[in-house]
């Protein structure tokens, strides 16, 4: 059958491993220390699209928006079994919130055309918000299927996953086209294919920033790509106004970097005397029992 | 001219929302501690405390709505909405909004709230912050313009090495999702009344795009939420045998087995162990946390434990800040020292 399948991915700062030096002194972040990695659960949501190709044929299309130097991410799927990726960048997409940053996303989907199934990771690890995946949904008025822990079964029009919810699961099934957010526990991400690898490392990137491109259109073939695609504002056909700072409603009104507040703490030694008389000291206030 | 929907002599704005998530017929706790919240906005408003429910057969869950300072709920009763299904939800989320203009809407952090929240807040093109750990009113100077009485929406960022405060006074209205646990409940004043407002279904056949084929339900290994007492590890506790001593002494202690993130992501326990912004919220008796770093994403889940212990071999730990005891010593053998302490003295 073949299904047109588009992964969302985003290259975001290591902030599960910051080091004391990464705040300034004015309590910002200095993003350009940080290492940055593929967001985890992208790369989860690539693992899924690419099973799905596995067994229905297609085509994986792989997009981020981020700075130039974010085509590592997209060369990261290329490695692993893309077909084509494209990076949307622009100094106008800097400071979009999730509205911002869905709307372009969206537009960008739009421009690609064809699609059957739209996969996203749940969260990005920069900011845990779960919001960029529903909310391209929404811009494209598709469906939605949140938190998915595993696809049950893919046919001709129609997917069945599994969901998680709090207090259990629930199979959903939903007909194309939909947008899917997966969830880390769904899969483990191959690693790259070192063919693949020795094919893409070098490849450069194509700006086609000029104006919209009405001819363009995945191609079915799945031929070897040559070049990462690079689209600004006018590529993807956005309007300016809705990207970035000027179309994110919500705007950071301070950051604070983290004060203790000051609990007088009783040091207790960690000898076999020091732990035994706390614990006495615990039962005593009933506070163990 | 009174616009369609809003009370006359009210200025809507001043009122706060609360998205009530019902599953299996059935109000979450969480509804009720985002009323308690907005009981507290709404004072300082001046306004009222409003409900959106949606579901079937949910009349006399809604009651109790009232006990926690809920004015009035618009109710959206039809069969279809019986289980949650995105399409449906945000559209009637979206129409209530439009017909009622309340100025601050609150969502549970739920993955029912996640999936909703974002969906609307794209179809109004309104802010909306994930995951708050705190909710005040203020105001916001953006160009020339001074903004009065605007949601200030505080959480923890950038992997909780930042406390960031946002604010969307430009759009209407400011949304927040917000996590089980965080918003304290208020005490249920039974003599409080809510109104009930029916509203009409006017969802189409055509977007109930989700079919749901199954519910199951899993029963949670652990229930941090109503522990007294929990033993959490973090990544210094995380190897399998001191991983296994924390689970030995809260089962001693007849707590439960808490973590930090960390540890969830990298598969050692799952989700339903951690304690953090994130994750769980507690308010135990007593909490040991044992290797953990205590960065400000994890200290949002625990920092109201009536007493803290922090075991860590380095002394400069943030959780030490934080803590009523503190422990610097190796972590497995602390943990050994006091479950033969605790045995000895039973």
């Amino acid at each position: 059958m073949g299904l047109h399948l588009i992964v969302t991915v985003k290259q975001v700062p290591d902030t599960h491993n910051v080091s004391g030096d990464a705040m300034k002194e004015d309590g910002t972040v200095n993003r350009a220390i940080l290492p940055t990695i593929f967001n985890p659960e992208d790369l989860n949501a690539l693992e899924e699209a690419l099973k799905i190709k596995e067994l229905t044929g297609g085509t994986v299309t792989c997009i981020s928006m981020g700075p130039p130097n974010a085509v590592e991410v997209l060369k990261e799927c290329l490695y692993r079994g893309a077909d084509d990726v494209i990076l949307i960048s622009d100094r106008r997409f800097a400071g979009a919130d999730t509205l911002a940053t869905s709307y372009a996303l969206k537009c960008a989907i739009e421009r690609v055309g064809k699609y059957d199934l739209i996969l996203c990771g749940r969260q990005a690890i920069d900011g845990d918000t779960a919001q960029v995946g529903p909310q391209i949904a929404e811009k494209l008025n598709i469906n939605q299927l949140t938190c998915i822990s595993a696809v049950t079964t893919v046919d001709d029009n129609s997917i069945t996953v599994k969901r998680s919810v709090e207090d259990g699961y629930e199979i959903v099934k939903s007909r194309f086209p939909a947008l899917l957010t997966i969830t880390g526990t769904a899969n483990e991400p191959r690693p790259a294919n070192a063919k693949k690898v020795m094919t893409y490392k070098n490849i450069g990137k194509e700006l086609c920033n000029t104006s919209y491109d009405e001819s363009y259109l995945t191609s079915d073939a799945c031929a070897i790509v040559n070049h990462v695609k690079e689209w600004n504002v006018e590529a993807i056909g956005a309007d300016p106004e809705q990207c970035g700072l000027s179309g994110s409603p919500t705007k950071v009104k301070k950051i604070q970097s983290v004060v203790l507040s000051g609990c007088e703490s009783r040091q207790v030694a960690s000898s076999d005397s020091g732990v035994a008389e706390l614990i006495h000291e615990l039962i005593e206030e009933n506070i163990i029992g | 001219m009174v616009e369609l929907g809003v009370i006359k002599g009210m200025d809507s704005k001043k009122n706060v929302m609360v998205f009530i998530e019902a599953r299996h017929a059935k109000v979450n706790e969480v509804s009720l501690e985002l009323l308690s919240a907005a009981d507290r906005l709404s004072q300082e408003l001046g306004g009222s405390v409003e409900a959106i429910a949606l579901g079937h057969n949910l009349e006399g869950e809604l009651n109790t709505l009232g006990h926690y300072g809920c004015q009035r709920v618009y109710y959206t009763e039809d069969e279809r909405l019986t289980h949650f299904t995105s399409v449906p939800y945000a559209k009637t989320v979206v129409e209530m909004i439009k017909k009622y203009k309340p100025g601050i809407v609150l969502f549970g952090a739920t993955t029912m709230g996640r999936d909703v929240a974002p969906r609307v807040a794209s179809a109004l093109k309104c802010g909306l912050t994930a995951d708050c750990t705190d909710l005040q009113i203020g105001e916001h100077k953006l160009k020339e313009t001074l903004y009065e009485n605007t949601l200030l929406q505080i959480r923890p960022a950038f992997g909780g090495n930042i406390v960031a405060t946002i604010v969307s006074p430009e759009s209407m209205p400011s949304m927040a999702t917000v996590r089980e646990g965080v918003m304290k409940m208020n005490t249920a004043d039974t003599s409080k009344t809510v109104e009930i407002i029916k509203e009409p279904c006017t969802i189409d056949d055509h977007d109930f795009l989700t079919e749901v084929l199954e519910v199951i339900l899993e029963e949670k290994q652990v229930n941090l939420k109503a522990a007294q007492i929990i033993v959490s590890a973090g990544m210094g506790a995380s190897d399998p045998e001191t991983i296994a001593l924390a689970r030995e002494l809260a089962k001693v202690l007849g707590g439960e087995l808490g973590c930090s993130r960390p540890v969830v992501d990298s598969g050692i326990l799952n989700k339903d162990h951690q304690v953090g912004q994130t994750g769980i919220t507690v308010r135990p008796n007593l909490y040991i946390a044992c290797g953990i770093s205590g960065q400000i994403q994890h200290r949002a889940g625990m920092a109201e434990a009536k007493r803290i212990i922090a075991i860590n071999k380095d002394p400069q730990a943030p959780i030490f800040g934080l803590a009523h005891y503190a422990i610097v010593g190796d972590v497995k053998d602390v943990i050994g020292k006091m479950i033969k302490a605790y045995k000895t003295k039973h």
